[in-house]
């Protein structure tokens, strides 16, 4: 069973306890000048925003179908069973397709870092295998980012939704964009305003079928593209040797010929 | 001739102290204090020029070994071992731009052991790993003949037909994939350039550069060499080039056309500004130039049309790779004079390695008696000896 936070920015009150928390969970720094950093970066995985009285959270969204894990060429992201999608540094080549790739911009970079590594928040994965909520749901004091079973998470947010229909944008924001994702936003106002990418552009396609489709052809590719071009090579050879033995026959006869008028 | 000598020395010095200064910088503090590369911004000049181009620049090797081995395309020898060598300095060059750009390029090796296959980057490395290997087995001809080692160049014989037939399968993939990178970001790059068809359109324009970039080195090393250049030959790339860029140009014709892009090219915008600039240079402007006969004809007229379609489809992978995000991103991307110096210093490497080959290896016609060319070479003169007797056959 996949598990999941829900973000309910109607009950955050901007704490951001929840970005402290993320901090001393993940050894990242943290003082007054980074709380009030309103993005995200190698040392913020998450951040809340703020717009007069509103608040908005944002931290990697734990795809169903990630797109950083099917782009990455040695393999350093994978989703795990229980959701969350890690990041093993050991392989990590630092050729930022991921960062490129990812259609919610959540991986950052050390920039300045001579050995750099790929920063986004990776859901507390050991935590969440020992059975234990993530840090920032566990600090939440308003119940605000909740964590739990996606299903039931889903089943949560729909009974708010139905419960409050006038407090909420109708939408649970990540229930079916690109495939899915583990991170669920039930919002006041819309979640674009804030820096997401709309869910009319992401589509409900797992965004790794963009590109997996194309690997697929590949293995059948080159067999058949290689006998193609072997074929029209031995083609092209064999009728030079063709044209070249006629020419050694004629030029035999036409010896043959001089030689018999001598 | 001493003066300008001279002056290009000063040229090559400047280029290498600035690069070699951006290097010393890259390398003790860190890819954000030598270039304007972000976290909006992964992907800079490294990858879009070093990369993209550069491996299609390259792109003349394939064609033309393409063109004389499955074709038969005779007259195309003379320029078959400059576009090996302009190709297989390409790659190598391109695995050194790598060095820069990759945040860990000491765990390169790791593309080997921890494999992705989804992934396209893995299919890319692959590539290129397996294509330089190719490209350097093509290049060897011309260190045996220049050492006269008869028997390795036997040995190459022997395998050569799997040498084309791989350099050209690894190409096809290569060259495509660098336009698959793209597919999977249809939200972020500008619907002018996320087409389905990029890795067709990155496969064309491949051949298409392949072509000029023959005709730009081989008259360019003609020149400085002081050596003879068969007007011949360059027309006849000169016609396949006209017809590969009409292919292309109909092929980007009909995805704009599908995906209904029509009236918003022609919109003025940011992005339209770019894509004029790139359609002009890489169809428009050569195609009428080479419609003359007299441009077709003549080497002068060839060698401007292929500077002009090589710049065309430079623009074309720079806004692929980073115009193309800008609007996404919402704000611009300007290289640093650090990432600038770097790839100026790359190039510059790569001019002199050429010249450094071209001088002192067989890599021009005349310059030995050509082991590799052999066959032909045979036919050729099977063919004169024949034709005494086709003309018997006319009478």
């Amino acid at each position: 069973m996949s598990k999941a936070l829900l973000y309910d920015s109607t009950i955050c009150i901007g704490c951001k306890q929840c970005e402290q928390a993320c901090a001393t969970q993940n050894k990242l720094p943290y003082n007054d000048t980074i709380a009030a950093e309103e993005r995200q970066s190698e040392h913020k995985y998450t951040v809340v925003m703020t717009k007069g009285d509103k608040f908005m959270r944002r931290l990697c969204m734990h795809c169903e179908h990630p797109v950083c894990a099917s782009v990455c060429p040695v393999g350093a992201f994978h989703k795990t069973k229980e959701g969350p999608v890690v990041y093993d540094v050991w392989k990590c080549i630092g050729c930022r397709y991921c960062m490129a790739a990812c259609a919610f911009s959540q991986p950052k970079y050390e920039w300045g870092s001579l050995n750099p590594r790929v920063r986004k928040c990776i859901m507390c994965p050991d935590r969440v295998v020992a059975g234990q909520q993530t840090a920032c749901a566990e600090i939440c004091p308003t119940g605000a980012t909740k964590f739990g079973d996606r299903d039931d998470l889903i089943r949560e947010a729909k009974e708010r939704l139905r419960q409050n229909p006038s407090s909420y944008t109708p939408r649970i924001y990540g229930l079916n964009e690109v495939g899915g994702t583990c991170i669920l936003i039930l919002s006041s106002q819309n979640v674009e305003e804030y820096g997401y990418p709309s869910s009319a552009k992401l589509g409900d396609t797992p965004i790794p079928e963009y590109t997996e489709g194309v690997m697929e052809r590949v293995p059948d590719f080159i067999p058949v593209w290689s006998l193609v071009l072997g074929g029209i090579y031995w083609i092209s050879h064999r009728r030079q040797e063709v044209a070249e033995a006629e020419a050694a026959e004629r030029r035999n006869s036409l010896n043959s010929k001089n030689g018999g008028g001598r | 001739m001493k003066t300008k000598f001279t002056f290009w020395r000063v040229v090559f010095l400047v280029i290498m102290t600035l690069g070699l200064y951006s290097t010393f910088i890259r390398y003790t503090r860190g890819l954000g204090a030598v270039s304007n590369m972000t976290d909006q911004f992964p992907w800079g000049f490294w990858i879009g020029f070093d990369c993209l181009c550069g491996v299609m620049l390259a792109a003349g090797g394939f064609c033309i070994v393409g063109a004389v081995y499955l074709f038969n395309v005779d007259s195309l020898r003379s320029v078959m071992r400059p576009a090996i060598l302009t190709a297989f300095l390409g790659y190598l060059l391109f695995i050194v731009g790598l060095l820069f750009d990759l945040g860990r390029p000491w765990f390169i090796w790791h593309q080997l052991i921890y494999m992705n296959p989804h992934s396209v980057m893995f299919e890319v490395g692959m590539c290129v790993m397996t294509y330089t290997t190719v490209l350097f087995f093509e290049f060897l001809p011309n260190v045996f003949e220049r050492f006269n080692l008869k028997r390795p160049i036997r040995w190459i014989h022997r395998i050569y037909p799997v040498l084309i037939v791989a350099g050209i399968l690894l190409s096809t993939l290569h060259q495509s994939s660098l336009g698959s990178l793209y597919l999977i970001m249809p939200t972020k790059l500008h619907p002018f350039w996320y087409s389905p068809a990029l890795p067709f359109f990155f496969f064309g324009s491949a051949i298409a550069v392949g072509l000029a970039m023959t005709i730009f080195e081989s008259t360019q090393s003609a020149k400085a060499l002081g050596r003879h250049l068969e007007l011949s030959v360059l027309v006849r790339l000169g016609g396949a080039l006209l017809v590969a860029l009409w292919l292309n140009a109909l092929l980007r014709f009909e995805d704009f056309f599908h995906r209904g892009l029509l009236r918003q090219i022609i919109k003025p915008s940011y992005e339209a500004y770019f894509l004029w600039l790139e359609l002009s240079l890489s169809f428009v402007i050569p195609i009428a130039l080479l419609s003359f006969k007299k441009i077709r004809l003549s080497p002068n007229g060839l060698y401007l049309v292929s500077v002009i379609s090589l710049f065309g489809f430079i623009t074309n992978r720079l806004n692929v790779s980073l115009i193309g995000f800008e609007t996404y991103v919402g704000h611009h991307y300007v290289p640093k004079w650090t990432e600038f110096s770097v790839t100026l210093m790359i190039i510059a490497i790569g001019f002199a390695l050429f010249r450094l080959a071209v001088q002192h290896l067989p890599i021009f016609p005349g310059d030995s008696e050509g082991l590799l060319e052999k066959p032909a070479g045979r036919l050729n003169v099977a063919l004169q000896a024949v034709s005494p007797a086709f003309e018997h056959a006319g009478d």
